[in-house]
């Protein structure tokens, strides 16, 4: 039996390593290097809070009625929004179309196969389906020909590309996968019985929607929401190639002060980010347990 | 049997709205792929948008000469490389950790969530903390160097590469899918074929090795895919680990600021069609090994 446990430690050890090597030690260092000192071509150990002040620089007095926001504030307020965007429009979609598959279709081939069509693009390069949106949504783009060939416009509509708009867009259109599939897995396990219940009790077919599918989807929608949550939070290459490397957002600032090895800087940012993805996530972790699903 | 048809005919009415939401959708998925696939097609002439001037291979020529200073085909070969070291790594690290978590192990809960954690932390941190910790293990070799052997210090490059902290960082990535994806696998494993070979004397060497593996076989197939493909693709964790080559995925970001002509339609269209290759070849593989298995 010892053995047998020796065993187990021994086959569990390479996946271990890994991770203690490229992610616990890692994390750990950030949260060291975010109190330490740099000059310019070295990193200099020691404890101070200077990183932080500096992130939040001139935040304290920005708060004041009729000031403009700090840097940082605005950063976060700008992620904070793309990420509500993108989170409500992922949650409606997925929902939609996980309902659809779930309990539309009755063939359990016909299901597989819309199922993998939703999700062969999850394999694809994500920066080529960014770029796949400018034939459509650029200057001369087929949106507007065909808006300015209807005359719905006078000139090209400019907010089409590289903008709010199209930063979104690319997320939904990149991101709506985490949501079907945790919550089409979620409705597949729903007696279907219940839902026969609920209409012979005289239930709407809205409202069984809404008090017993909806209800018992809550767990996938909880983990594809933790999933958008965290990749849009973190981003940088959406913002940068959709947003025309325009806009600014929370990943990209530790992205461009990395590259300028400003390491306790991207530090301190990085550890203010890691504590905002897991209140948000620490939040919706208190509407499901989440072990007890698994 | 009539019953049914007369079912057939009347159709919900949420059944044609939901059935509309999700052809808009994918159109929405494969409509701006296919426009990019076509434009790559794009006439010496022609340009970002439609109308197409003229029909060539022109642009994929162009591919071929490189991109500015880009080396398209040697950030191909690299990605390739790259690609299908992580995807070994995967499948046999989550085979290895799949079968530890079948028997008693010590650990195995805080080592999910470990895993867990990896795979929703925005990959921005995970790769600057992968960055720096080889930037801190190169000035710490550097600094021992140059106390010990100062002739060695001159040619000490960096820790930083494609197949040390880049290779690292995708683990991190591919390894928590691969895991979740053996936990799925061996909760519908039934281990009554285990014992039946354990009870005809097979060791459990052999019983792996000839009832085991050729049950979870296709599972393991569809593992290495995601780990190729995750790596072909991935961008956020390797953008600080990769050191000085970049890989394809990488090159192409670049090149979305400074490229203005279809030749990144072309260069889309090559990634795309071996991304596509890959899942094809996967699907395929899988197809055999269960018809050969009922056979």
């Amino acid at each position: 039996m010892s053995s047998q446990r020796v065993n187990a430690w021994v086959q569990a050890a390479p996946l271990t390593a890994v991770f203690l090597l490229f992610f616990i030690v890692p994390l750990t260092l950030i949260i060291a290097v975010s109190f330490w000192r740099a000059t310019d071509y070295e990193l200099i150990p020691a404890f101070t809070a200077q990183n932080y002040i500096d992130v939040f620089k001139g935040c304290a007095a920005s708060l004041a009625p009729g000031q403009d926001m700090c840097v940082t504030l605005k950063t976060y307020a700008s992620t904070l929004k793309f990420c509500a965007l993108t989170w409500a429009a992922t949650a409606v979609l997925g929902f939609a179309i996980a309902y659809f598959l779930a309990f539309h279709i009755k063939s359990q081939l016909m299901q597989t196969l819309l199922f993998i069509v939703c999700t062969v693009p999850f394999w694809t390069s994500n920066v080529i389906r960014m770029i796949s949106w400018v034939p459509l949504l650029g200057r001369n783009g087929l949106v507007n020909d065909a808006l300015l060939s209807l005359h719905a416009v006078e000139e090209p509509v400019k907010w089409l590309l590289f903008s709010e708009f199209s930063v979104v867009l690319a997320f939904v259109h990149l991101y709506t996968m985490f949501m079907i599939v945790p919550i089409f897995n979620s409705m597949m396990r729903i007696d279907r019985a219940l839902l026969e219940a609920a209409r012979d009790n005289g239930a709407s077919p809205w409202q069984t929607v809404l008090h017993v599918v909806l209800p018992l989807s809550k767990t996938g929608i909880i983990i594809g929401s933790i999933f958008v949550i965290a990749l849009v939070m973190g981003d940088f290459v959406t913002v940068g190639v959709m947003g025309g490397q325009q806009i600014a957002s929370v990943g990209k600032v530790i992205q461009v002060q990395t590259s300028y090895l400003q390491f306790p800087l991207a530090a301190a940012n990085a550890v203010i980010l890691l504590a905002v993805v897991l209140l948000m996530i620490a939040a919706l972790m208190r509407l499901v347990n989440l072990r007890k699903e698994l | 049997m009539a019953k049914a048809m007369a079912r057939r005919e009347h159709r919900p009415l949420g059944f044609w709205l939901l059935g509309a939401v999700f052809s808009a959708f994918v159109i929405f998925l494969y409509g701006p792929m296919l426009a990019i696939f076509v434009l790559s097609f794009q006439g010496p002439e022609g340009g970002l948008t439609f109308p197409m001037r003229g029909v060539s291979l022109h642009w994929f020529n162009k591919l071929w000469e490189g991109i500015g200073v880009v080396d398209i085909g040697a950030a191909l070969r690299r990605s390739l490389a790259l690609g299908t070291v992580v995807m070994g790594l995967t499948v046999l690290l989550s085979l290895l950790a799949g079968l530890a978590y079948r028997k008693k192990l010590a650990g195995g809960t805080p080592l999910f969530y470990v895993v867990v954690a990896s795979l929703i932390m925005p990959s921005i941190i995970v790769s600057l903390g992968i960055g720096l910790l080889f930037r801190l293990i190169d000035s710490g070799v550097r600094g021992v160097l140059e106390s010990q052997w100062p002739q060695l210090a001159e040619s000490y490059v960096s820790a930083l590469g494609m197949f040390t902290s880049g290779l690292g960082a995708q683990l991190t990535w591919t390894l928590p899918f691969g895991l979740l994806i053996m936990f799925a696998v061996f909760n519908r494993f039934n281990p009554a074929y285990e014992e039946a070979a354990r009870d005809l004397g097979a060791t459990p060497w052999q019983s792996l090795r000839h009832v085991v593996l050729p049950l979870i076989g296709p599972s393991l197939v569809g593992i290495g895919m995601f780990g190729f493909t995750l790596s072909w693709d991935e961008i956020a964790r390797s953008s600080q680990a990769m050191g000085d080559l970049n890989t394809l995925p990488l090159e192409l970001q670049g090149l979305t600021t400074t490229v203005t002509t279809p030749v990144i339609y072309a260069l889309g269209t090559v990634t795309t069609l071996i991304s596509f290759a890959v899942m094809g070849f996967t699907l395929g593989a899988v197809w055999l090994w269960q018809r050969r298995r009922r056979g």
